[in-house]
């Protein structure tokens, strides 16, 4: 590397952090078909897989949320710190999600195979429905849909 | 001393034996599926940050790319923790 490269140990990247909207989009969804994925749960497993379903979108959420925190907490920084964090964060997330659910495994309420289902489904959907808006607004931003009403396409 | 203690006992009874083997078994089936995205995602980021080094006035859409790929390849480690946990526990 010479010495007029910008080094990535003190180069951040300045600006709006793009992964908070995104994941507060997801956030925003998750709680949006929370309750129709409780009501499925519910049928299937009963009560209890309601409320492992529950448990499992909270999980799922907070794991989103929790990436996206750390990288727009260390962007700003440095990219080298980004990179780092986030690998480790994600050890760190995967950790945390062991241990949320190995605390809760032997409560009554608890259907694994709910919990374990719903965290997949919900991780999964969530993504595949983000991606949507995302491809259609990064091809062509003034198609992004929810805001066509506001901003059409010019020719 | 006390997983020798375990194993040792464990050689006198094949159920605890059958337990101890599909414990670690899951384990390590957890451990191999934990490794695949790992290098996913530095993958991802090396790339990413070539990308956001190359054209800075980029860095929007990759950073967004990224995270939706990073949040992708953890699925992967998701799907080996389930199957993991409904393994050991269910």
């Amino acid at each position: 590397m010479t010495s007029d490269q910008p080094s990535p140990f003190t180069t951040g990247l300045s600006g709006p952090a793009p992964e908070m909207s995104v994941s507060r989009d997801l956030v925003k969804r998750g709680l949006l078909v929370l309750p129709l994925l409780c009501l499925v749960a519910g049928v299937i497993w009963g009560m209890n897989g309601a409320y492992s379903c529950a448990f499992a979108v909270a999980l799922v959420l907070l794991n989103f949320l929790l990436a996206a925190l750390i990288m727009a907490w260390t962007a700003p920084i440095s990219l080298a710190l980004m990179m780092g964090a986030s690998l480790f964060g994600y050890l760190a997330r995967l950790g945390l999600i062991f241990l949320a659910v190995l605390v809760v495994k032997d409560f009554s309420w608890v259907s694994l195979q709910a919990l374990g289902c719903t965290i997949i489904v919900t991780h999964l959907g969530l993504l595949f429905w983000e991606l949507k808006y995302i491809s259609a607004s990064l091809a062509f931003p003034g198609l992004k849909p929810g805001k066509q009403e506001s901003s059409p396409v010019q020719p | 001393m006390e997983v020798l203690a375990r194993l040792a006992a464990a050689a006198a009874d094949p159920a605890e034996a059958k337990n101890i083997a599909a414990a670690g078994s899951a384990g390590f089936a957890y451990g191999l599926a934990a490794i695949g995205p790992g290098i996913g995602i530095g993958i991802i980021f090396g790339n990413a940050i070539e990308a956001m080094a190359r054209q800075p006035e980029a860095a929007g859409m990759v950073r967004t790319t990224m995270f939706l790929g990073i949040a992708f390849t953890e699925a992967l480690a998701l799907i080996g923790f389930v199957v993991f946990i409904l393994l050991k526990y269910a």
